[in-house]
């Protein structure tokens, strides 16, 4: 005991006399541990405290506080009350005395166990005593942090204190100048106002010593360490400004001030407070502004060139008006929202008269932003306008005009969330029903292509809200779009018919059933004009495309149960015909028809019974098909259906891999066994039209006759999407005829399916020993038939070791890595360098039909990273040891890397890469150039700092590609010398004169591709350093 | 745009903006030399700035494609150009805009005419004759304060 109060006796005296500070963190580690007591401390400190030497008393005082600061959580009522007072009386000491003083008083108001009454009388003597503006910044904020402190642990005791706690923040406050202590000085103000402290006398006083700083400008210094913005001091004192009623009669003639000024950033302010406060006033607040206020809005949304002050006016205006129609009606003011509208009204109401001229769009803004305030807000400016329009709408005649006022039509008919009616009260729109309608539907048969696109978008807006389609109406307006769909050929109004029909077939699938499937499928099947007559060409080719665009349509309107059912038989009825050779379909028709069937299958995610039809119709239909027609084109040489070409078959792998990726566990694990006995066994039961021969052989490869073999790829789709829970049957055996397929097949499509069909197999297949034995004996024989250089199958062996690659590099398979070095080998193989540097690109994009999330792969996160670091050194080392000729090679397979990998990864890996990245620029391979520049592109938006010291031979490489002999290089290239003159000013300004004058050169380019490009990029760059510019 | 400050011709009439050019197979094909054609040339100028409303030189009208003319063999280019009102006091500004856009964007060999369209400017001719003077132009130039001004209709509004 007395060895401890001897040390803290040494450590006391060598703080105090400025021998080592860090004393004071031993005192406080003792403190915390109980080896000394803070009595213990204060009696050692004694002579000190009560030294005649400032510099002595400072010093004691700061290390009672600095030890205080850490363990102020262990101290005892009657401690902190000593204490307090203590320090209450330093406070009448010498200045330089303050600042430690405030510290310890910080780490005091801390305490839960503040004895009552202390919290008072800390303040009292802060206010006394301290004149807070002449401290420093530190200090500032120990005295703003008491505050806060004693506000949130002393609420009650602080009310007590009445005004005075007010009048005393408002005198510390004035005149804080640092955006830290600012951020806690509105914290403050913000709590007086909203729990309720009594402002009475003092509401003008805070005002004034807040809103002072409004608007706020501050540009917080570069490499800030503190990381505040200017929003974060914005909304802080936004949160004060707006947080009650009684600061209106000053706020809001401070509001209409500021948005008379010039500075932007003031405007969008004052507005975007003006929306703040809207939701806390009354009427009351703001009754006396309201002209004032509406004509600064006004004249901001007319006037300006700004969308944000815009967007700020409007949220303004809507923010009143909803203020307003709050209000309760009294019996002597009127109605205030009638008025204020009426005011709206009478400026804004005239101008939609003139749909050719500029103020019809800021008229028809501020209007809608009104009327979607509120329910009563909606009822009172549609009931003006909604008449005016339709009357302009029928007066004007010229298609422009209309389709500006049916635009501005839409707005109003837009719903917003809060002019919803509420129960009982009735859709605004239901007494315009009629004629809306009939403006809608004489749009739709108006030939004006943008005019149609407005009014299917109408359509659709209409069709959402209850009511306002009658039955009839739907009916009509399938009608509309059905006869759109099948004679209007602008791309554009195809297109936004579709999305209405769309958006309509979910509600009222029975209107489409019975009135647009039935027409459509007619369209389809009637044959175009007879062929080989050159007059009719061009009749034939709208014909096609009608039928195309009615295929699609199908597709876009089949969301519901029902509507599949309808139409998927349609569709695979084409496929029939297609296949039969009764009717001329193309094979483009074919695959669309595939397309249509796959976007149907999409929707096989959100409803099961949608996928249980595939799954039992539409799928065996399709493998049907297809096997009729290898079966087919095997016996006889004569007409061949569409249905064996690589295309076709290409695009019916994604309709069946959606439909199945989508199957619920029953479903699926019953196709598993249906697709793997019809491959392994030739069981065709489950197929529709028992037509086949009993010996079907499908994975058996027949040496000239690839038609059957090349189905395989049906069976990946069908077996590779399912989710990874079912169980395939048969696998083991499957997989070895895969294998035999791959590596006796010579044609492509065939063992290039088989090998992604193996590789999705294997990459969803369970760990274990099972699969190591498989992999190990497949990956034998590939490695044989690689390092047999006469071997014919070499092709084939590579194919299938990329797609295991790939299929084990998705899972972190360990042997993935002993995959990769064969691959590093082969980049020098003289056969197969090119193939191999090319298969980069492949192992690190996703694959559209296998090994990709949606069809259930194991993929694991981030295996593009992880591959990059674990190989880019190998690949640098390659590089740098191949000789010239094979150089591009490694710079092909680098960039394929790069160019896949997530943004932030190819930012932080650049500096290490760019010279790499720079030699490619060199290289003379016109693909590697390519896809280099594609890579450095979209860096160039955000340039790393690893860019700025190679610029000099970053510019030399793109000017020098400007003059490439391909066409797509020079274009890239001059984007990005586009996208180079984004960077910093003083950067890129000592290389304006070179690119100007090297960039003179491509405006005279023979494409116009290209002399498009160095055009803009060539403007941007004499903006560049000029004044008015950047 | 100060508040203060009254426009001259508060609400225009606003025409619609054209849409991209389509493209077309043998422009994307290497070896077609495709020529600099009247619209390749409205394209650079129709999304110029109105130095005083946010809107384009085309959604005013002020340039029309059919009063562009350019020949490329013999590397003349004409363009004609429609203040929205006879007395606009901007109509200098607007030639000078168009000018300097099309010098910057065009190969040197071509000569460039930008003029008013007849009948439609008060002070025509003293317009046209400002615009036809190289001396007076690059004299424009060399004013700061007219090159910002110039450069603020040129520069593409940010997205």
């Amino acid at each position: 005991m007395a060895a401890d109060s001897a040390q803290l006796l040494g450590l006391v005296e060598e703080f105090v006399s400025g021998q080592a500070d860090s004393s004071a963190a031993d005192i406080a580690t003792g403190v915390k541990t109980g080896q000394f007591s803070i009595l213990q401390l204060v009696e050692a400190l004694g002579l000190s405290l009560t030294s005649s030497q400032t510099q002595t008393r400072g010093r004691g005082v700061q290390l009672l506080s600095q030890v205080l600061q850490e363990c102020y959580s262990g101290l005892s009522e009657s401690e902190v009350k000593v204490l307090v007072t203590f320090y209450e009386n330093r406070l009448k000491d010498h200045y330089a005395m303050t600042p430690h003083v405030l510290h310890g008083l910080t780490a005091l108001a801390k305490c839960t166990v503040l004895p009552p009454g202390s919290a008072v009388s800390i303040l009292k003597a802060l206010f006394q005593d301290v004149h807070v503006q002449s401290l420093m910044l530190t200090e500032r904020s120990c005295v703003y942090n008491i505050l806060i402190s004693l506000m949130n642990s002393r609420e009650k005791e602080l009310k007590g204190l009445g005004p005075d706690f007010v009048f005393g923040f408002v005198q510390a406050v004035d005149g804080e100048r640092d955006p830290r202590n600012l951020l806690l000085a509105f914290q403050i103000a913000r709590n007086i106002i909203y729990r309720g402290y009594d402002l009475n006398l003092f509401t003008e006083e805070l005002f004034e010593v807040t809103s002072c700083y409004f608007p706020i400008d501050f540009t917080p210094p570069p490499n800030d360490p503190h990381g505040i913005t200017q929003e974060d001091l914005i909304l802080a004192l936004r949160a004060v400004l707006t947080g009650t009623p009684r600061f209106a009669e000053f706020l809001v003639p401070l509001l209409i001030e500021k948005l008379d000024s010039d500075v932007q950033n003031a405007k969008v302010d004052s507005l975007l407070t003006l929306a703040a406060c809207a939701p806390v006033y009354g009427h009351k607040e703001l009754a006396e502004f309201l002209p004032g206020l509406w004509s600064s809005i006004r004249r901001e949304v007319f006037q300006t060139a700004s969308e944000r002050v815009e967007s700020a006016g409007l949220s303004a205006l809507s923010a009143i008006t909803s203020c307003l129609s709050r209000t309760v009606l009294t019996s002597d003011s009127g109605d205030a929202l009638q008025t204020f509208l009426e005011l709206v009204l009478k400026d804004c109401q005239h101008h939609l008269c003139e749909p050719d001229l500029k103020l019809v769009w800021p008229s028809a803004k501020l209007l809608q932003a009104a009327s979607g305030a509120s329910y009563r807000a909606s009822l009172i400016v549609t009931a003006v306008v909604l008449p005016a329009l339709f009357e302009q709408y029928n007066s004007r005649t010229q298609c422009t005009h209309r389709r500006t006022l049916l635009e501005v039509l839409q707005g109003f008919i837009q719903p917003t969330v809060s002019s919803q009616p509420a129960e009982r009260e009735e859709n605004v729109l239901l007494p315009f029903q009629k004629s809306l309608c009939s403006v809608v539907f004489s749009a739709l048969a108006e030939s004006n292509a943008s005019l149609q696109v407005t009014a299917t978008k109408v359509l659709a807006t209409l069709g959402q809200q209850s009511g306002l389609l009658l039955e009839t109406d739907v009916e009509i307006a399938v009608d509309h779009l059905t006869r759109l769909v099948v004679e209007e050929d602008d791309a554009q109004v195809s297109l936004a018919v579709m999305d209405c029909a769309g958006s309509l077939a979910r509600l009222h699938p029975a209107v489409f059933t019975s009135r647009m499937v039935p027409r459509l499928k007619d369209e389809i099947f009637t044959e175009p004009m007879a062929e080989g007559d050159t007059s009719t060409l061009p009749q034939s080719r709208s014909k096609a495309a009608a039928r195309e665009r009615s295929v699609k349509a199908l597709a876009f309107i089949s969301s519901q149960l029902s509507l599949v059912q309808e139409s998927a038989p349609v569709l695979l009825q084409v496929l029939a015909a297609a296949h039969k050779g009764s009717s001329s379909f193309s094979t483009e028709e074919v695959i669309s028809v595939c397309r249509s069937l796959q976007r149907i299958a999409e929707h096989a995610q959100h409803t099961v019974e949608i996928g249980d039809f595939f799954h039992n119709v539409v799928i065996p239909r399709l493998l049907g098909l297809s096997l009729q027609a290898a079966l087919h084109s095997q016996r006889c040489s004569g007409h061949t259906s569409p249905l064996t070409e690589e295309a076709v078959l290409s695009a019916i792998v994604p309709v069946i891999s959606t439909a199945c990726a989508a199957l619920q566990s029953v479903p699926a694990t019953q196709m598993a066994a249906q697709a793997v006995s019809l491959f392994l066994d030739g069981d065709v039961s489950f197929l529709p039209e028992n037509a086949y021969p009993s010996q079907i052989q499908l994975l058996k490869s027949q040496s000239d006759c690839w038609s059957q073999s090349q189905l395989v790829c049906l069976l990946m789709a069908s077996v590779c999407s399912l989710s990874q829970q079912v169980e395939i049957p048969d696998i083991d055996r499957l997989l070895v005829q895969l294998e035999e397929l791959i590596f006796t097949c010579t044609h492509p499509f065939s063992y290039t399916s088989a090998a992604k069909c193996f590789a999705g197999l294997i990459n969803k297949r369970a760990a274990g020993q099972a699969l190591d034995a498989v992999l190990e004996k497949t990956l034998k024989r590939i490695s044989a038939t690689l390092d047999c250089e006469s071997s014919a199958q070499r092709v084939q062996a590579f194919t299938l070791l990329i797609w295991v690659m790939k299929a084990l590099l998705l899972r972190y398979h360990p042997l993935s890595v002993n995959l990769t070095d064969k691959l590093f080998c082969l980049l020098s193989d003289n056969q197969l360098g090119s193939q191999a540097a090319d298969s980069f690109s492949l192992l690190m994009s996703d694959s559209p039909d296998v090994l990709n999330r949606s069809c259930h792969a194991n993929v694991r996160i981030m295996y593009r990273q992880r591959f990059f670091t674990e190989n880019s050194v190998k690949l640098v080392q390659g590089f740098n040891s191949a000789e010239q000729e094979k150089r591009s090679v490694y710079l092909k397979a680098l960039s394929h890397i790069v160019n896949n990998l997530p943004r932030q990864v190819q930012l932080s890996e650049l500096p290490a890469l760019l010279p790499l990245l720079l030699e490619a620029l060199s290289c003379p391979d016109e693909a590697v150039q390519l896809s280099t520049l594609s890579c450095l592109q979209p860096l160039l938006m955000e340039p790393p700092p690893a860019l700025t010291t190679q610029l000099e031979a970053l510019f030399t490489r793109l000017l020098a590609l400007t003059t490439s002999p391909a066409m797509k290089v020079r274009i890239t290239a001059l984007r990005c010398i586009h996208a180079l003159s984004r960077l910093p000013t003083h950067m890129v300004l000592p290389f304006r004169a070179r690119v100007l004058r090297a960039l003179a050169k491509p405006l005279d380019d023979k494409k116009r591709l290209v002399r498009k490009e160095a055009v803009a990029a060539r403007s941007e760059w004499f903006l560049l350093g000029s004044p008015g510019g950047r | 745009m100060s508040a203060g400050t009254r426009l001259e011709n508060a609400n225009p009439f606003i025409f619609q903006r054209s849409g991209e050019r389509l493209l077309t197979a043998s422009e994307e094909d290497e070896n077609v030399i495709d020529p600099i054609d009247d619209r390749e040339i409205f394209d650079i100028i129709r999304s110029i700035n109105d130095p005083e409303h946010p809107l384009s030189l085309e959604e005013l009208n002020v340039v029309e494609q059919m009063r562009v003319k350019v020949n490329d063999q013999e590397s003349t280019v004409s363009v004609e150009f429609t203040p929205t009102i006879p007395h606009c006091s901007m109509a200098t500004l607007i030639g000078l805009s168009i000018k300097v856009k099309l010098l910057r964007s065009l190969p040197d060999r071509f000569k460039i005419d930008v003029h008013i369209t007849p009948g439609t400017h008060a002070s025509e001719d003293a317009v046209n004759k400002q615009l036809a003077d190289k001396e007076r132009v690059a004299a424009a130039l060399e004013n700061a304060h007219l090159l910002e001004v110039v450069n603020q209709c040129l520069s593409t509004r940010p997205a």
